[in-house]
């Protein structure tokens, strides 16, 4: 990666270094791998239980 | 067989853009893949050469070649596709790899060792210690191999760069693995590996197996939690979120018969592929295709349509 | 007199029975009518933002390979020496996380909804496919990186295909035939896949929700087959809540027996 590159377009936070993994009997996940499950599971919850915009005219539609 | 009583609506209609949908998802998925992009970039850890490799782990790689040479090695062993040397997995009776044949030779003695050397120019003594080693008996040769091998486990690195290893009998072998090293580290070794066939090629398969074979794209992998008992397969160098969905490819290898198994691979395709198949007929799976009736998530999604039901009724 | 005819105009007298042409744009035009390709209403149970994850997917699909083929314009190696090449890689790498993660949502709806039912199973089996033809996809462009991740992926991957004898004729080690696996052969199958997946979908249209119980399951049953006798017999399109002013009803082939 050029240093003209990092410096131009260079990322906020950097994740070039080793990442932290969560062990747990022979379970072993990196905690970004977690954090993107976890907000998967999050995500389709809100999905679900989030009201979908429209509910007015699909009153009007029904009646 | 539980019946499918779904019925063809018969209910309202609301109006309901669907180009405008797709065209808002496509700018607001852009704006997150741009806004990850300046928040994270992506990981470009540099790749490892024969050069490098040799250079830092002159050992490893003395090593590792002389294994290439006596046909010990894991690519030299190793079977189809590569070569006849090995049965290379099964499922019972069930030969696949064997069967599907030797599609990419390669003979690690002559392709790693033998031909890269007889390349080296202006080298009388290294030319005539490949003869000699050539001309040896199959027998002496792997007394050679065998003896220099158990001695690079007490080997130094002396002040040219050279391997040296307690006396013993050894043959030609040890001029030739310094003549390797040498052109390993003056990179002329990865130009010979890739090149060998043809001027043009994208084919790395000859240098990456033989640096596989060796100590260091293990111990770079280890550094960034990418082993496969480390559930590497789903991880990526760095800290950057990996390959999550293949989160049940790499949970196989982790528990038994799969862990200890010398067909670990093919148990673990089949096992996947069997899943595959199931996944894709889930329509047709009793038991499975009935979950979404008996946890009754659906009220939640549809519980606008069930209350304008219910207060119509 | 002959008349020369107008480009694009049908063929004066009675078209061969057996024209191609004719036949593929008939069966074509019977199973999806304009308005049911392009609805511009769907039906009040479309009330949920789990319906999103869908267009998301193919949201996420564009952005994949409006980033690929700036990559693709540029060569493998361009985006390791520039700021702009890295920027365009590393949007083509996290839009790739975001249709995986977003797949999965709709996966995951679509599963706890049954959208199977009611004649949909091709839908859900070309859902499925897409999302395992998206993991050699993904492979192949991992491998084609050009880095150190490249080098310990392919020599691992390898293993796995060599042990089912895929690996005579797939070599994840070889980088050209990886790279046109990657840009080309695989991004056209799981296109391909997304368009008939869509079109099912527009076919069969989004599947109803599950009758709350037998009981109302028995009147809703008995309503809708009242109302269509009543309609038969009056030769008009069944009936139903009237559209607001402007909303096209969709073609009445949606309604129709579910064909599987």
């Amino acid at each position: 990666m050029s240093s003209v590159g990092t410096a131009v377009l260079g990322a906020v936070f950097n994740l070039n270094h080793p990442a932290h993994v969560v062990h747990w009997h022979f379970f072993q996940m990196s905690v970004s791998n977690i954090l993107v499950i976890g907000l998967m599971l999050v995500v389709f919850a809100l999905a679900i239980a989030l009201p979908f915009p429209g509910a007015a005219r699909r009153r009007e539609s029904r009646s | 067989m539980s019946r499918d009583d779904t019925k063809p609506w018969g209910g309202a209609y609301a109006p309901y853009d669907l180009v405008k949908e797709l065209c808002i998802a496509v700018g607001v998925i852009a704006l997150l893949a741009v806004l990850l992009t300046v928040l994270f970039s992506s990981p470009d850890d540099k790749p490892s050469t024969v050069a490098q490799w040799s250079r830092t782990m002159p050992v490893d790689f003395v090593t590792t070649a002389t294994a290439e040479l006596e046909g010990t090695s894991t690519t030299a062993a190793y079977g189809p596709p590569y070569n006849h040397n090995g049965e290379g997995q099964h499922i019972a009776f069930v030969e696949l790899q064997k069967w599907l044949g030797v599609s990419h030779p390669i003979n690690t003695a002559n392709d790693y060792v033998i031909d890269p050397l007889r390349s080296v120019p202006g080298n009388p003594a290294l030319q005539s210690a490949i003869s000699t080693y050539r001309a040896a008996p199959a027998k002496t040769q792997k007394e050679w191999t065998e003896n220099y091998s158990k001695a690079l486990e007490k080997a130094t690195v002396g002040p040219n760069g050279a391997v040296i290893v307690p006396a013993g009998s050894y043959g030609p072998v040890p001029v030739m693995m310094n003549g390797l090293l040498a052109l390993a580290q003056s990179g002329g070794l990865d130009g010979a590996l890739l090149t060998s066939s043809q001027f043009y090629q994208t084919d790395y398969t000859k240098p990456l197996l033989f640096m596989a074979d060796g100590g260091l794209l293990a111990a770079r992998a280890e550094e960034q939690h990418l082993l496969g008992d480390q559930w590497g397969m789903m991880n990526e160098t760095g800290s950057y979120p990996g390959q999550v969905w293949l989160w049940l490819y790499t949970l196989w290898y982790q528990v038994e018969p799969f862990k200890a198994s010398a067909n670990a691979d093919a148990l673990v395709m089949v096992v996947m592929g069997v899943l595959s198949l199931l996944f894709i007929c889930v329509p047709l799976l009793p038991g499975v295709r009935s979950i979404p009736r008996w946890i009754p998530i659906y009220k939640l999604i549809w519980r606008e349509q069930y209350r304008a039901e219910q207060s119509g009724a | 007199m002959s008349v020369a005819p107008t480009p694009g105009a049908p063929a004066t007298g009675a078209p061969k029975k057996t024209s191609w042409t004719t036949r593929t744009r008939e069966v074509a035009v019977e199973n999806l009518p304009p308005e049911k390709l392009l609805p511009d209403s769907q039906p009040v149970y479309v009330a949920s933002w789990i319906y999103v994850f869908g267009v998301a997917s193919i949201a996420s699909l564009i952005v994949i390979i409006a980033s690929g083929s700036i990559l693709a314009l540029k060569g493998p190696a361009w985006w390791h020496y520039t700021g702009i090449g890295l920027f365009f890689n590393s949007t083509h790498l996290w839009a790739v996380e975001l249709f995986f993660f977003v797949m999965v949502v709709h996966l995951w709806g679509k599963y706890w909804m049954a959208a199977w039912r009611g004649g949909r199973k091709r839908v859900w089996v070309t859902g499925a496919i897409t999302f395992i033809v998206a993991i050699p996809c993904a492979l192949t462009g991992y491998v084609s990186q050009q880095n150190f991740d490249s080098q310990w992926i392919s020599t691992q991957a390898k293993d796995g295909l060599n042990s089912m004898g895929i690996g005579a004729f797939f070599n994840v080690t070889n980088f050209g035939q990886m790279y046109s696996y990657h840009v080309l052969l695989l991004p056209l199958a799981v296109v391909g896949l997304v368009t008939a997946h869509i079109l099912l979908v527009r076919r069969h249209g989004v599947v109803p929700p599950f009758e709350l119980d037998t009981a109302r399951a028995g009147d809703a049953a008995r309503a809708g087959d009242a109302a269509r006798a009543g309609a038969a017999s009056q030769s008009s399109p069944p009936e139903r809540t009237p559209a607001p002013s402007g909303v096209e009803r969709p073609s009445s082939a949606a309604d129709g027996a579910p064909r599987s």
